[in-house]
């Protein structure tokens, strides 16, 4: 009993830190419709900063000051990235944003590698706040007592500042519609900036708050984002109540679960939010978001199918790509070899975002569990590599007929947060069931058939499935299916009133992208003889939208070209420099705000304009312009 | 039972706000029925339930002899229900044709047989696509993407999705809402034609009031979720309680027609 | 008080307005006529600084607007009530009027929420309720009454009557008047002729984004050839 008393004020504790963090999300998140990947950066900011700062002003004051002035000074950065970053993009579709934050995140991981060095630092305790007091003969920390505490008294301060104060009233205002409130006279740009900054600081506080419960690490950053993701769908995006209770309930599922079930703790958290969003798709206290804006403008041009000029292109590539292992020595063949690979996961993850207008933020599982699923077989059956290149798409599509049913009961962001879920349950499973899957140490000695066991050869199996992959899914893109696909993504209401069900269709392309993104990874682990955990990680789900954003997401199979582009770039830097992720970040950031519609989609903006401009206006953009809003 | 759409005590509240109550109405076929009433009467959560987008509280609904009350609105479309919207609901990122040759593919085969991943759907179904596109008067904009489509051709393609279906009932939402006086006339024209060749019966909402007292056969009225009139055009435009609550002195509207 | 002169004005690569040129006296209700698709409310939202861009000459009040951003532009006493009305559903009707607010402006009525409610008496019934559970009609209403709390010296009104029962737009018209008699200029799109005709001093026509006609409303009747034409009448 008294154990149980413990671990649940332990919970309480926890969960102080995890609301701030969570709170500026929701906030930010609310106003500027940005999901702000870097927020766990932000985090390990704070932490570090007030790292440095505690250890020189080691009195109850000034362990408190430190934490305030690291907040305040990772806000000032939060608001530099706001001005010099974020102002260029608010009018860029959801996920590019997404994806500028995530390369701000990697910009911060190896600046904080370059600054504080790689190893993990422990920081003093709380100056006057290191003693216990006996709860029920047991020990408690008094500094967890002043964490339950200051929860619940952040929650009353923001609550007030947004109830209370012109400034929260217009940031409400804004939450719901911020080009009404910049007609009616509020400059709009600082709103963002103050709640950016606001956001930031209470994540950086939140990463303070930490330091003497526990070390200070460069991973620090990853592991927080995935959780606050989990509180604010939990607790329903933007709102703030929201993320307190979820952050609560959270933080005592893992102080109690670590007590029955250690090894289930994270699948755990991530089948409560499934379940959660199935029964309440837009979480506990929030709300059903507006329509989200651009979404019935991703592409430039309608679509075609390939001319016969774009198929002697297509045909051409084909020809070119057969004769590259006579060009290219082993190595070069081994990466064009994982070229071919990421085209395949890319255009996977393209046709249901293109087509379906599905973001899934989880693309991993699928390639993951094919590689997993091929791996697993040869390991323990035994089999041949030409069955497990059968057999690892349709482990991958079985479970994608299982996430599938949940997720495609949520449609945006929902949908988005709910597929990484389904990916970090994978992941933690891999992780975490040693016995099968080898944990961390993963699973070797997964080699081809004599026939495909030169580099050459393996690359021509591999080039041999992308054009398959590819060549299939532009069939599919405009079969009936794939039109129909398209309809929800277009008109969900439409298509209902023409027979067109909506889970049903959106359930199989699910499953139909699980099984292609299954095939890259089985030919993933034979191209690499192993198969690790990593392949299931965040950073592979980002490797795909970052392939697809890059290509365009308003083409067709315009990935097939970021794929190329994205492969070949990060695998040079990795090899070539000693800081890739301060690199990448920065190439994606920039990236971002100079193509924002991606490098096949800004090509054919770039055309679509020449010829346009030679001529007289479009009836119907005209309509546009004037049914189309404010901006 | 003649009418085609037969709907009893058909209730439905949100919050403890009654936004329809027991309302009762029947359309017999080739009948253009106009529901008029405040902004907030209750005439789309009505439309809602009739076309399966909301589940209704109480009440039932018939579509030609079959009961469709709580159904989805794909079933309800499989019953032959066409319905169009206050803000025109296409797919903007396909063309005239295919949008039509969509709604056409799936009343036929619908998109979940083998046949629906094995075609090209742009080779699918192009005669009968193209002989709704001429009955709209939309033939020479076949090939041009819906986003480039002035709105009120828009409007008229909805109403080419909606007749895709072979449907007995047409449910539409607004019909005239952001379309010039001219193309407004043209198209309750081109809907009551076509109501009675084919024996349709149609259901409308408008605010336009010219439109309804130049198209409806009758006129139903709905006040805070409830039917306070109903009738011929002229009846319902001479009571008093209708120019009480919705009609207002009639300066803003042309005259007798 | 507005003077437009050559605007013409983009919607991503389409060209939309063509050399428009307009004027709003002091005191003036000016009606801008036109079909859908004409070029009505790209002509209200370059005023207001929100389409893609726009070039020409816009001068308020003796400032050149054509440089800045929307806020500073409201700031100087221009309101817009867009069509889509775009009330804060989740704010009660007070709170919408108090985001609205701005300071008082020299030689200009200053408006308090309670001369909004005594323009508008169904408002003052509801100030604490949310105003995402007020119908259309209401909620045209407090667009309007939201704007005003800006103390604006014009107020553009984009499609006032659009969507809006009968008996509303009487009230609305009513409003429209008081609002004139108080001293806010107004410039206002329609397609409603009629409602128009019953407010409106003078009007332009517009037609494919360019000019086709301006005059008083009594012109305007005098040429039934322009209705047909240019409002398809």
């Amino acid at each position: 009993m008294e154990l149980y008393v413990v671990q649940f004020l332990t919970g309480l504790a926890n969960a102080a830190s995890l609301f701030l963090v969570a709170s500026g999300l929701s906030l930010i998140f609310g106003v500027t419709r940005i999901v702000n990947f870097a927020h766990g950066a932000f985090y390990m900011l704070g932490a570090y900063i007030a790292y440095s700062l505690t250890i020189r002003w080691q009195t109850p004051l000034g362990f408190w000051l430190a934490l305030l002035v690291a907040a305040t000074a990772v806000a000032v950065v939060g608001a530099l990235l706001e001005i010099l970053l974020l102002r260029r993009i608010y009018h860029a579709p959801e996920l590019l944003q997404l994806l500028a934050t995530f390369g701000v995140t990697l910009i911060v991981e190896d600046a904080v590698r370059l600054l504080w060095g790689p190893e993990d630092l422990v920081g003093p305790r709380a100056a006057g706040l290191s003693g216990a007091v006996s709860v029920l003969g047991r020990p408690m920390p008094v500094y967890d007592f002043v964490l339950i505490l200051l929860g619940p008294a952040v929650l009353g301060l923001l609550w007030l500042l947004l109830h209370r104060s012109r400034w929260g009233l217009l940031v409400r205002a804004a939450t719901q519609d911020r080009d009404m409130v910049s007609a009616l006279g509020v400059n709009q740009k600082w709103l963002f900036t103050g709640v950016f900054a606001l956001g930031v600081f209470l994540a950086a506080f939140g990463g303070g708050l930490q330091i003497p419960r526990d070390a200070v690490s460069h991973f620090m950053d990853l592991s927080i984002i995935t959780e606050v993701f989990v509180v604010v769908v939990i607790g329903g995006l933007g709102s703030i109540g929201g993320a307190f209770l979820a952050a609560v309930i959270v933080s005592e599922l893992n102080a109690f679960g670590i007590l029955i079930l250690p090894s289930i703790s994270l699948v755990l958290m991530f089948l409560i939010m499934a379940a959660v969003l199935v029964l309440r798709p837009w979480g506990l206290l929030g709300k059903p978001l507006s329509r989200a804006r651009s979404m019935a403008t991703r592409e430039a041009a309608a679509w075609k199918p390939l001319s016969p000029a774009g198929r002697s292109a297509a045909l051409a590539a084909t020809i070119g790509a057969l004769c590259l292992p006579f060009m290219l020595g082993d190595y070069g063949v081994g990466v064009a070899s994982e070229v071919m690979i990421a085209i395949i996961f890319a255009i996977s993850l393209q046709f249901l975002m293109s087509v379906g207008g599905l973001d899934s933020f989880g693309h991993a599982a699928a390639l993951g569990l094919g590689a997993y699923g091929a791996a697993l077989s040869v390991q323990h059956f035994g089999v041949s590599m030409e069955a497990a290149i059968v057999i690892g798409p349709l482990v991958s599509a079985a479970m994608a007929v299982v996430a599938g049913w949940f997720c495609v009961r949520l449609s945006n962001i929902y949908f988005a947060m709910l597929t990484l879920a389904y990916a970090q349950i994978v992941w933690s499973v891999a992780f975490q069931w040693v016995d099968v899957t080898g944990g961390d140490n993963g699973i070797v000695g997964v080699w081809p058939s004599d026939w495909a066991s030169s580099p050459a050869a393996f690359y021509w199996l591999t080039l041999a499935a992308a054009v398959a992959v590819v060549a299939l899914v532009r069939h599919l893109t405009f079969s009936p299916f794939g039109y129909a696909l398209r309809a929800l993504r277009d008109s969900p209401t439409r298509s209902a009133t023409i027979g067109i069900s909506r889970q049903t269709i959106q359930h199989i392309a699910f499953v139909i992208s699980a099984f292609l993104a299954g095939l890259a990874g089985v030919l993933f682990a034979f191209l690499k003889g192993s198969v690790f955990p990593d392949t299931l990680s965040i950073a592979s789900s980002v490797d795909g939208l970052i392939m697809v954003l890059l290509g365009g997401f308003g083409t067709v199979s315009g990935s097939v070209i970021g794929a190329i582009v994205y492969k070949v770039s990060s695998i040079w830097l990795m090899s070539n420099t000693d800081f890739p992720r301060l690199i990448l970040g920065s190439l994606i950031a920039l990236l971002v705000v100079a193509f924002p519609q991606g490098i096949v989609g800004t090509l054919q903006i770039w055309m679509m304009r020449s010829r346009l401009f030679a001529g007289r206006p479009q009836e119907g953009t005209a309509r546009l312009a004037e049914t189309g809003g404010l901006s | 039972m003649t009418a085609l759409l037969e709907v009893r005590n058909l209730s439905k509240s949100y919050q403890g706000v009654k936004a329809v109550q027991g309302v009762s109405l029947q359309v017999a076929p080739g009948e253009l029925l106009a529901m008029i009433g405040p902004n907030g009467a209750g005439k789309s959560s009505c439309f809602n339930m009739l076309s399966g987008q909301i589940r209704p509280d109480s009440g039932r609904i018939h579509i030609n002899g079959s009961e469709t009350t709580g159904l989805s609105p794909e079933r309800i479309f499989r019953l032959g229900v066409g319905r169009t919207f206050q803000v025109a609901e296409t797919c903007l990122s396909m063309t005239v044709r295919e949008n039509v040759q969509l709604a056409l593919q799936s009343w036929s085969t619908g998109l979940l047989t083998l046949r629906a991943f094995t075609g090209r759907l742009d080779r699918n179904f192009r005669p009968q696509a193209d002989a709704l596109l001429a009955l709209i008067g939309l033939d020479d904009e076949a090939d041009r993407s819906c986003r480039e489509l002035p709105y009120g051709d828009i409007k008229r393609l909805e109403l080419a999705i909606a007749l895709a279906g072979d449907p007995k009932l047409l449910l539409m939402d607004e019909p005239a809402a952001g379309m010039a006086m001219k193309e407004r006339i043209l198209l309750m024209q081109l809907t009551s034609r076509i109501a009675r060749e084919r024996q349709l019966a149609v259901l409308f909402t408008e605010h336009d009031m010219d439109i309804v007292f130049e198209h409806a056969d009758r006129v139903i009225v709905l006040n805070r979720g409830q039917l306070i009139a109903e009738g011929s055009p002229q009846s319902v435009r001479a009571d008093p309680a209708v120019q009480a609550v919705y009609l207002g002195s009639g300066a803003l509207y042309a005259q007798g027609h | 008080m507005l003077t437009l002169a050559k605007l013409n004005s983009w919607y991503g690569p389409a060209h939309i307005l063509f050399d428009v040129g307009l004027e709003v006296k002091a005191g003036e209700v000016v009606a801008l006529l036109g079909r859908n698709g004409a070029g009505k409310s790209t002509t209200m939202k370059s005023i207001m600084g929100l389409v893609d861009r726009h070039q020409g000459s816009l001068i308020f009040r003796d400032t050149d607007i054509s440089r800045l951003p929307p806020f500073e532009i409201a700031r100087l006493g221009l309101g817009y009530v867009p069509e889509d009305r775009r009330i804060f559903t989740d704010l009660t009707v007070e709170e919408n009027l108090e985001v609205g607010r701005q300071a008082g402006r020299s030689g200009n009525a200053a408006w308090s929420p309670e001369r909004i409610y005594e323009i508008f008496p169904n408002l003052a019934e509801m100030r604490r309720r949310p105003a995402g559970r007020m119908s259309g009609g209401e909620q045209q209403m407090l667009t309007i009454g939201r704007t005003l709390m800006g103390n604006p010296y014009l107020v553009l009104l984009d499609e006032p009557s659009e969507g809006i029962a009968p008996k509303i737009v009487e009230q609305m018209a009513d409003a429209v008047t008081l609002m004139k008699r108080e001293g806010v200029s107004i410039l206002l799109s329609e397609q409603n002729l009629p409602f128009a005709r019953l407010i409106s001093d003078r009007c332009y026509i517009l037609e494919k984004g360019e000019i086709q006609f301006s005059g008083s409303m009594e012109e305007l009747e005098a040429r039934p050839d322009l209705r047909e034409a240019y409002l398809a009448l």
